[in-house]
C-alpha cells in the first residue's frame, strides 16, 4: 500500500516562495487503481513526481508497504517497487529500443518477450526494437515505448503521467485494455494521472486536484458525479472518446 | 606464437572480431612486424623502401577478414608505418585494424599509421580501427593516423573508428576522394578524459557523379579534456552527403565541431548537423527510474552513445 501524509512543494520564483502543492494526503491500496485528474497546472505531475523522489518535498511523508521513502533517491525508490512512466519520456542517441527494455527489466529479455511489451502498447513490434530512441522517432511512438518500459518489469505500483498524451485512438484502446489487465490481475497498484473518461471510469477512486489541492476524493461513481456538476467538466477534465 | 599478457590484452580490446594468426593477418609489435600470413585470396608484402606493409586484396575475397593490429608497449618509442591497400574489383573484405599503446615508463610513446586504401570498382571494404591507451607510466600515448581513401566507381567504404580512451593525443587526418556511384559511411566515436586532446580533420570529395556519403562522429569530453572535429563534405558534381557530430560534454571539457560544406555542383545536395550538449536529467532520472544510480545511469548513456 502507497500512503502519503501531507505533501507539500514548494519553488521559489524571481525571489519569492511559490506553493505547488499543499498538505496533500491519500493513499492506495494493494491491487487498487488510483486516478488523479483535475485542472492543467494543478499539480497532478508534481505529485507523481514527488512520489518518485524526482522532485523533493518541502513536508510531507510517503510510504510503500510501510516503508519510509520520503528520503530515498529515486533509484532507491524503484528497488522499494515504484514503477514511473514520463508524461514527456527523453531520448537516448544510440540506445535501442531493446536495449531500453533489458535495461527496465533488470534482466536479458528475448527478442518474442519485447515483441509482445511493445505489441502490448500498440507498436508493430518487429519494426521497432533495433530502432534508436532517438529523435526518428514520433512522440506517439516514444510515449508507447515509454509505458513499455514500465511493464517490462512487476512492481508494487506503477505511475502513469497522461499515459493518453500523444497517442492515436488505437493504440488508446490497446493500452486501456493493458490497465485493464493489470488492474483485474491485482498484482500492481496503478496510480494514474489522465483526463481521460475511459481511463476515470476503470479506476476504483479517483482523486480531483486543483490549485495544489485535493479538491475531492472517492469512489469513481461519486466523482464522476462531482466532475459533472463541477464546471471544470466542461473544460478539460473530461476528455470523452479517444486520446488526447 | 605466444605474446606477453599486455599484447593479449591490447589485442582484446582493439580487435574484438578476434585476432588469430591465420588467414591474411600482420601484427605490428613495437615497430615491427612480428607475425605475418597470407591467404589465398589476400596477399601482405613488407615495404622495402619504408616501414609498412602492402595489402593486395584479389577479386576472389570474398566475405574474408583481415588482421592488422598494432601495440605498442615500449615506452619511448616513435613508430611511423606506411600501409597501403589495393583492392580489385568487386572484392568484398572486412579489415580490422587498431592500435593499442602500453606506456608503463616516463617517455611518450607514439604511432602514427599512414593507410592509404585504392578501392576497386564495385568492391566493398568494411575498415574497423579502435584506438586504445593504458599503462600506469607518466609518458604520453600518442596516436595520429592519416587514412586515405580512393574510391573506384560503385565501390562501398565503412569507415569504423573508436578512440575507447586512455589515448592522451590524437590528430586525425582522413581524406576520402569519391568516384561514381561510390558510398562512404563513416561512423567515428571518440571519448577523451582527463587532459586528454582530439583532433580529427575530414574531407570528402565527391568527385563522381551519383556519390552518396554519410558521415558520423559521436564524442564524449569528461574532464578538462579537448576535442575538436572538423568534417568537410565537397561535392563537385550530383551528389549526397549528410555529416552529424554530436557531442557530450561534461565536467571542464572543451568539444568545438566545425562541420563544413561545400557545393560545387547545382546538383550537390549537402546536410550538416551539430550538437553539443550535457547529459540532460530527465535521461539520468529516466533510468535511475529502473533502479541505476545517478553514476551507474552517466556510465549506461554514454555506453550507448558510443556504441
Amino acid at each position: 500500500m502507497l500512503r502519503v501524509e501531507h505533501l507539500s512543494y514548494d519553488v521559489v520564483n524571481d525571489g519569492k516562495r511559490q506553493s505547488i502543492l499543499k498538505d496533500v494526503s491519500f493513499e492506495v491500496n494493494d491491487g487498487e487503481m488510483l486516478v488523479i485528474t483535475g485542472p492543467n497546472g494543478g499539480g497532478k505531475s508534481t505529485i507523481a513526481k514527488l512520489l518518485m523522489g524526482i522532485y523533493k518535498a518541502a513536508e510531507g511523508d510517503i510510504f510503500l508497504n510501510d516503508i519510509e521513502l520520503t528520503k530515498m533517491s529515486i533509484d532507491e525508490r524503484a528497488k522499494a517497487g515504484i514503477g514511473f512512466a514520463f508524461q514527456q519520456p527523453p531520448r537516448f542517441k544510440g540506445m535501442t529500443v531493446q536495449r531500453l527494455l533489458n535495461l527496465a527489466a533488470g534482466k536479458e529479455l528475448s527478442e518474442c518477450v519485447c515483441c509482445k511489451l511493445l505489441s502490448s502498447v500498440g507498436l508493430c513490434a518487429k519494426e521497432y526494437i533495433n530502432r534508436e530512441v532517438d529523435a526518428t522517432l514520433s512522440g506517439g511512438e516514444m510515449k508507447r515505448i515509454e509505458i513499455a518500459t514500465v511493464l517490462a518489469k512487476q512492481h508494487d505500483i506503477c505511475i502513469f503521467d497522461e499515459p493518453e498524451a500523444g497517442i492515436d485512438l488505437w493504440s488508446f484502446s490497446m493500452l486501456v485494455k493493458q490497465f485493464e489487465e493489470i488492474h483485474k490481475s491485482k498484482k500492481e497498484s496503478l496510480l494514474l494521472i489522465s483526463h481521460q473518461e475511459r481511463i476515470i471510469k476503470m479506476a476504483d477512486r479517483v482523486m480531483i486536484i486543483r490549485d495544489g489541492q485535493v479538491e475531492a476524493c472517492g469512489a469513481k461513481d461519486e466523482m464522476l458525479k462531482h466532475l459533472a456538476i463541477d464546471s471544470y467538466s466542461s473544460q478539460s477534465c473530461l476528455e470523452q472518446g479517444g486520446a488526447s | 606464437m605466444k605474446k606477453d599478457a599486455v599484447t593479449e590484452h591490447i589485442l582484446d580490446v582493439i580487435d574484438t572480431a578476434g585476432f588469430q594468426e591465420k588467414g591474411a593477418y600482420n601484427l605490428r609489435y613495437n615497430g615491427q612486424s612480428l607475425c605475418h600470413g597470407d591467404s589465398e585470396h589476400v596477399k601482405i608484402k613488407r615495404k622495402q623502401d619504408k616501414q609498412g606493409i602492402d595489402v593486395f586484396i584479389s577479386k576472389e575475397a570474398q566475405g574474408e577478414y583481415i588482421h592488422i593490429p598494432v601495440v605498442v608497449s615500449a615506452s619511448g618509442i616513435t613508430d611511423i608505418v606506411y600501409n597501403d591497400f589495393y583492392v580489385e574489383e568487386g572484392a568484398d573484405v572486412v579489415i580490422a585494424a587498431g592500435c593499442g599503446i602500453h606506456n608503463a615508463g616516463c617517455n611518450d610513446a607514439r604511432h602514427d599509421g599512414i593507410h592509404v586504401f585504392h578501392v576497386g570498382k564495385n568492391a566493398s571494404v568494411r575498415y574497423e580501427e579502435k584506438h586504445y591507451g593504458e599503462g600506469e607510466g607518466t609518458g604520453q600515448k600518442i596516436l595520429n593516423p592519416v587514412t586515405k581513401i580512393y574510391l573506384d566507381e560503385n565501390a562501398v567504404f565503412t569507415l569504423d573508428a573508436a578512440q575507447i580512451g586512455g589515448v592522451d593525443s590524437t590528430d586525425r587526418k582522413t581524406e576520402i576522394v569519391m568516384g561514381e556511384g561510390s558510398k562512404l559511411n563513416v561512423m567515428e566515436k571518440l571519448m577523451t578524459h582527463d587532459e586528454q586532446s582530439a583532433v580529427s580533420n575530414m574531407e570528402v570529395k565527391m568527385k563522381g557523379a551519383g556519390s552518396s556519403a554519410q558521415i558520423i562522429s559521436r564524442s564524449v569530453a569528461k574532464g578538462n579534456s579537448r576535442q575538436i572535429f572538423h568534417p568537410k563534405a565537397v561535392g563537385e558534381e550530383f551528389c549526397h552527403a549528410h555529416i552529424q557530430c554530436d557531442s557530450i560534454i561534461m565536467d571542464h571539457a572543451n568539444v568545438c565541431s566545425i562541420p563544413e560544406i561545400d557545393a560545387r555542383h547545382i546538383d550537390s545536395q549537402i546536410i550538416h548537423e551539430a550538437a553539443i550538449g550535457r547529459i540532460n536529467s530527465e535521461q539520468l532520472a529516466k533510468l535511475q527510474t529502473m533502479g541505476m544510480t545517478a553514476e551507474k545511469a552517466e556510465e549506461v548513456i554514454i555506453d550507448n552513445f558510443l556504441r
